[in-house]
């Protein structure tokens, strides 16, 4: 790729960044969250074009204005978010938009697929439905998909980011064999530890722009590190101690069946103590939704006890636990579907959780004018006005808005779910920074989270949730990644 | 090479000239279809304009017209905010129409101010029960609402023709099948030669502009609407909502159906809605659910209609040109929504495609 | 009841099977077009123009396909190109169709269908199908159109589940971000089977005009489109289930004539009532019990943009 720009609105994604992989090699593209991994090679993939510069496969010059034009030219993409149609089968899925014949023999083509399965190790069953699969399966799927149509240059965006350690593992010796096999990858990925272990080759961005290429033998995780954010950072999360040994939030024998009859959790027992974090970890869809609702009194199909400060909520509405003076907050993992209203402005989205308390019939919307004010001074939120849609902010901002509401209602505790996905290192940090200072305060704080290391560094405890159960909760600072990944897996305690 | 990207600084002047421009278009479009039949469009649509505005008579036939479309277009733009697809105006009214009907027919002694009020709530809660049956079912299992409202219409027409046919049928029509005249008690009173109800209708869109940006229910509508988990996170009880606005939706409905058989035929027949339930479809999401601008939008729809039966005497072109007018106007006006949210640029390919 | 009355129900049910097939060909991929009516309206007043202008069925016909697919083109102009609000679009088709329908109808009324183009419909026996007892009398002694929809219904089938492009077509309406980073022309897909879909509603359409009733009067459809699109959901999207929806309510359609020769005395308008009825009730049946399959379409209703972010 040579001198790629690319520009969002007025945001630039893509600055003149120009670089080359070879065939039996894999590259590694590393940078924060926004430096614009994604929208670069979202436009080696056809979905994204590109406002300038151009692109080369095998010195040939092409153009790419849709996805099936990368195809062709040999260019298979694994997106973070899984491009899988839940209600096929992976057969079905894997010849999606291919040309071979009109007719689909279904014979043929799972003998096919399971011979790429075997020349490249993968276990998968042609006949399975999406639906039933794990994140590690789908993601085998993807790549099988891609390699059904004869790729030789791999894209893999993220691929490690809902994986286990152990699916890590197993990802990581397919992709070797790939390159063995003469193919090109590119993995593109945040974590420094994966670019050392796996890549031939790294480019590092940086806001846009190329910050430097070098051999993975001839660089460290620090070099890259200060490549990556521009100055050397203090990475290091902070851990206070917890100040009293008081429980705050006992949850007893928690289960919960969903509509379709599924048990989403199943006797989930744990406690949380005031200024405590308690991470919670565990494979996409392991209940983490559903607990962190159901202490919220979202969720009223449940059974069970959650004592808060000794008294049960469990059956208490949302308001109903306000009314008692029991202030819980939440951060939803669905920060626009769910924690806040995208097309209203600040002030509208900052009311929305006492504005009922108002006696009058009419809204009065100036305290939480004062409050938006407040919010947007406090942390620090880019935004062109208090009156500003939310959905026109960036992710960050957005996050910080949220987070601002819910912390300006001085929480007793704090429900948090994955708050950190998609911000850069920066916004990060300022809200582990934030935590802490809850945390300080006395409030009780639980934590989902995906990334190990910031679990690790972070929380006080971690619990591991596996298809709604409890596996074990182990104590941050002792406990290793790959324990915790071999929980998350549903192995027990070792 | 054309190429598209998400816009968000589309200003309301600017949206205001493309929504414009689309009108003129589907005008345009109109008449090219006008010089197909043989006349001159623009003489065509300068007698429209002269027969809904063209006297005094006029005018008040217009804006008879309007009136149950903007009450309609309010309730529906309710239900809109909601994204509750209510395509059930046209049983609503018919429904509230009937509630009022039960009283003006069985109540004939009762005095004005007390029977013309009962009939009033009649139509409400007859209409809002009409609309809160769907919304239950859409609140309670996600049931598809705008294919059980519409099949609702369905169920009010068949009402209404078994009792214009079988029990209320009039016994002094000489077996002609119609439903028996109101009694004088049971007609709305006019007011500046017209019936009240177009004071209704001016007092529903002041109540309906402060309830939607004014109002706690209000604003839980709103974000309800935009997000029922969204709702359901900041405490709201997101299916009571759901069923009390489509209550009130209906309701409205309901009311337009009581001011039309009470006000303008006083007396009820199936052909009471006269596809007012459907235009109303059309005028509030061309209104972008604001009630200030439902009403512009009603009066020119009425225009629109009432210009219709001109022409249609005039040069002999059929009613249903304007059924076609509307059509055509709300198509190219909901194409023109995409240069509000997308801006298309064009991408310079000469260069590039020279190199090779 | 006697046989006659179900063979009735399979005429009666046959435009809602073209209907049908043409909403759950469109719903597939992944365009909810609401304007089935106004769709049949325009392919019903079309073809019985046609027919009485020309006297040709061929003609007569592809009349109303070409006017049920110029009512799809406009839908997915505005869907697909324009993104617009696919709701309230197809019922503004309906608005449209419905107007465009009562204009073309002007002077229509009262005429009929020309008596060599009824021949041309009649019914006929296949041979050794239409022998077989009872089954034979119900399906195999009917008119062309009513043959023609089995083979279309067959077709369908084979066509969604078996080949390539039906499993592309299968992935627009179910992940269309998917289908497009397969490569799929995803706008393209779009267009044709929104107006496959169009032209097998305008084919509903003539089919009430030409056949079922067949002279004119305004509003032949009298809901039927609307039905048709409740009965995607009551068929599950399985084109194989088609024929059993249509058939049903074609029955129910008529068994209010029938009820009447048994000395029954209840309203006809009260009877009149029941295929609404049923389709609220299938309707909310469909939606308490949910499962994996028989689902709607994953990404029915919504607009696509590939540069969304």
């Amino acid at each position: 790729m040579v001198n790629i720009s690319k520009s969002f609105g007025e945001i630039k994604a893509n600055d003149n960044i120009t670089f080359s992989v070879n065939y039996g090699e894999i590259y590694a593209l590393l940078g924060e969250n926004g430096a614009g991994k994604s929208t670069l090679v979202n436009m080696l993939s056809g979905v994204y074009t590109p406002d300038s510069g151009e692109i080369y496969v095998h010195d040939k010059k092409l153009r790419f204005s849709s996805p099936g034009d990368s195809i062709g030219s040999g260019i298979g993409m694994i997106h973070q978010h899984f491009k899988l149609i839940e209600i096929m089968t992976a057969a079905e899925n894997i010849i999606i938009g291919q040309k071979r014949s009109f007719i689909i023999h279904r014979k043929k083509l799972k003998k096919t697929i399971n011979s790429i399965s075997e020349k490249y190790g993968f276990k998968t069953d042609p006949d399975k439905y999406i639906y039933d699969m794990s994140v590690g399966e789908k993601q085998s799927v993807e790549i099988l998909k891609v390699l059904y149509r004869g790729a030789d240059i791999l894209i893999l965006d993220e691929p490690t980011a809902v994986l286990t350690p152990q699916e890590t593992e197993k990802l990581f010796t397919i992709l070797k064999k790939m390159k063995e096999q003469g193919c090109a990858v590119i993995i593109i990925t945040h974590k420094l530890h994966e670019v050392m272990e796996i890549s031939d080759r790294v480019t590092v961005l940086r806001r846009g722009e190329v910050a430097g290429t070098v051999n993975t033998s001839e660089t460290n995780p620090k070099e890259l590190t200060a490549m990556m954010v521009g100055k050397a950072v203090d990475l290091s999360i902070d851990r206070p101690a917890i100040l009293k040994d008081e429980v705050m939030l006992e949850v007893k024998d928690l289960s919960l069946i969903d509509r379709d009859g599924i048990k989403k959790l199943n006797r989930v027992s744990f406690n949380v103590k005031a200024g405590e974090i308690l991470g919670i970890a565990g494979v996409a869809g392991s209940g983490q939704k559903e607990l962190c609702e159901s202490i919220q009194g979202l969720e009223r199909r449940k059974r069970g006890e959650i004592l808060f400060r000794g008294e049960d909520i469990a059956r208490l509405t949302p308001r109903a636990i306000f009314e008692r003076g029991l202030r819980i907050s939440f951060i939803p993992e669905d920060r626009l579907g769910m924690g806040l209203v995208p097309t209203m402005n600040i002030v509208d989205n900052v009311i929305m959780k006492d504005y009922y308390l108002q006696k009058s019939l009419f809204l009065d919307r100036e305290p939480a004018r004062e409050r938006a004010e407040h919010i947007v001074k406090m942390l620090n939120v880019h935004t062109p006005g208090i009156y500003h849609p939310v959905n026109q902010l960036s992710g960050g901002n957005i996050q910080k808005v949220l987070l601002g509401r819910e912390i300006d209602a001085n929480p007793d505790f704090l429900v948090t779910a994955y708050p950190t996905r998609g911000l850069d290192i920066g916004s990060s940090h300022l809200i582990y920074d934030e935590l802490n200072r809850q945390k300080m305060k006395g409030v009780g704080v639980i934590y989902v989270g995906e990334d190990l290391n910031v679990l690790l560094s972070l929380c006080d405890r971690i619990m591991v949730l596996f298809e709604g159960r409890v596996i074990g909760t182990v104590d941050a600072s002792t406990a290793t990644k790959e324990d915790i990944g071999f929980m998350m897996l549903g192995g027990k305690e070792c | 090479m054309l190429r598209m990207s998400a816009r968000t600084d589309c200003s309301r002047n600017e949206a205001v000239i493309i929504r414009t421009s689309a009108i003129l278009l589907a005008l345009s479009a109109v008449a090219v279809f006008i010089m197909l039949l043989g006349h001159n469009p623009l003489s065509v649509y300068l007698s429209m304009i002269e027969g809904a505005f063209g006297s005094g008579y006029r005018i008040t036939e217009t804006i008879r017209k309007a009136i149950p479309l903007i009450v309609a277009s309010l309730g529906i733009s309710l239900a809109f905010r909601l994204k509750f697809w209510n395509i059930g105006a046209e049983g609503q009214i018919m429904m509230g129409a009937f509630g009022a009907t039960f009283f003006a027919l069985n109540f004939q002694n009762l005095p004005s101010v007390i029977l013309l009020p009962l009939m009033g709530l009649a139509s409400i809660i007859c209409g809002g029960i009409w609309g809160a049956i769907p919304a239950y079912f859409r609140a309670k299992f996600r049931t598809n609402e705008t294919i059980f409202t519409l099949m609702m219409n369905y169920i009010a027409l068949k009402w209404l023709t078994y009792l214009q046919y079988g029990p209320w049928k009039d016994p002094g029509a000489l077996g002609f099948p119609k439903i028996p005249g109101f009694t004088e008690n049971a007609v709305l009173p006019a007011f500046f030669g017209l019936h009240i109800g177009w004071i209704i209708a001016v007092l529903l869109i002041v109540i309906m502009h402060i309830f939607v940006n004014h109002t706690k229910r209000g604003y839980e509508i709103n974000v309800v609407g935009e997000s029922e988990n969204t709702g359901r996170y900041a405490g709201m009880n997101v299916k009571f909502i759901i069923i009390y606005t489509i209550f009130l939706s209906g309701g409205l409905c309901g009311l337009a159906g009581m001011i039309e058989a009470s006000g303008v035929n006083k007396t009820l027949s199936v052909e009471i809605t006269r596809g007012v339930g459907y235009t109303a479809i059309i005028t509030s999401w061309l209104s972008s659910l604001r009630a200030p601008v439902i009403a512009i939008v009603c009066i020119l729809f009425a225009a629109m209609i009432q210009g219709g039966t001109f022409i249609q005497m005039a040069f002999q072109i059929p009613q249903s040109a304007a059924q076609i007018l509307q059509g055509m106007i709300l198509f190219f006006v909901l194409g023109s929504e995409f240069f509000i949210k997308y801006k298309i640029s064009i991408i310079n390919d000469n260069k590039a495609e020279a190199n090779q | 009841m006697d046989i006659s009355f179900f063979a009735a129900a399979v005429v009666a049910g046959t435009p809602l099977l073209y209907a049908i097939l043409g909403e759950l060909i469109t719903e597939k991929s992944g365009q909810l077009n609401l304007g089935v009516e106004g769709m049949m309206l325009m392919g019903a007043v079309i073809g019985f123009k046609m027919a009485i202008i020309t006297g040709n069925p061929y003609l007569a016909l592809l009349g109303a396909m070409a006017a049920g697919g110029f009512g799809a083109i406009i839908y997915a102009v505005l869907t697909v190109t324009f993104r617009a609000n696919q709701v309230v679009s197809g019922l503004t088709l309906t608005i449209f169709g419905t107007g465009f329908a009562s204009f073309m109808g002007q002077g229509l009324m009262g005429e009929i269908v020309p008596p060599d183009m009824k021949l041309f419909f009649a019914d006929f026996k296949i041979p050794f199908l239409g022998d077989i007892p009872i089954l034979g009398q119900i399906f195999f002694n009917q008119g062309i159109l009513v043959y023609s929809g089995y083979l279309l219904t067959i077709i369908a089938g084979l066509y969604i589940y078996r080949t390539q492009i039906g499993l592309n077509l299968r992935a627009v309406g179910e992940n269309t971000a998917a289908a497009d980073a397969a490569g799929i022309h995803v706008s393209l897909y779009k267009y044709v089977h929104v107006i496959i879909g169009g032209v097998l509603c305008g084919l509903a359409g003539a089919y009430l005009s030409l056949v079922y009733i067949p002279s004119w009067q305004e509003n032949v459809t009298a809901g039927r489109g609307w039905i048709a699109v409740a009965l995607v959901i009551f068929c599950k999207w399985n084109p194989y289930r088609v024929m059993m929806g249509a058939f049903l309510f074609g029955g129910l359609d008529i068994i209010g004539f029938r009820i009447q020769k048994f000395d029954i005395h209840i309203s006809q308008y009260i009877i009149d009532l029941l295929p609404y009825i049923v389709t609220i009730v299938i309707l909310i049946l469909v939606s308490v019990r949910k499962s994996h399959s028989g689902s709607a379409p994953a990404s029915l209703g919504v607009s696509y943009f590939r540069e969304e972010r």
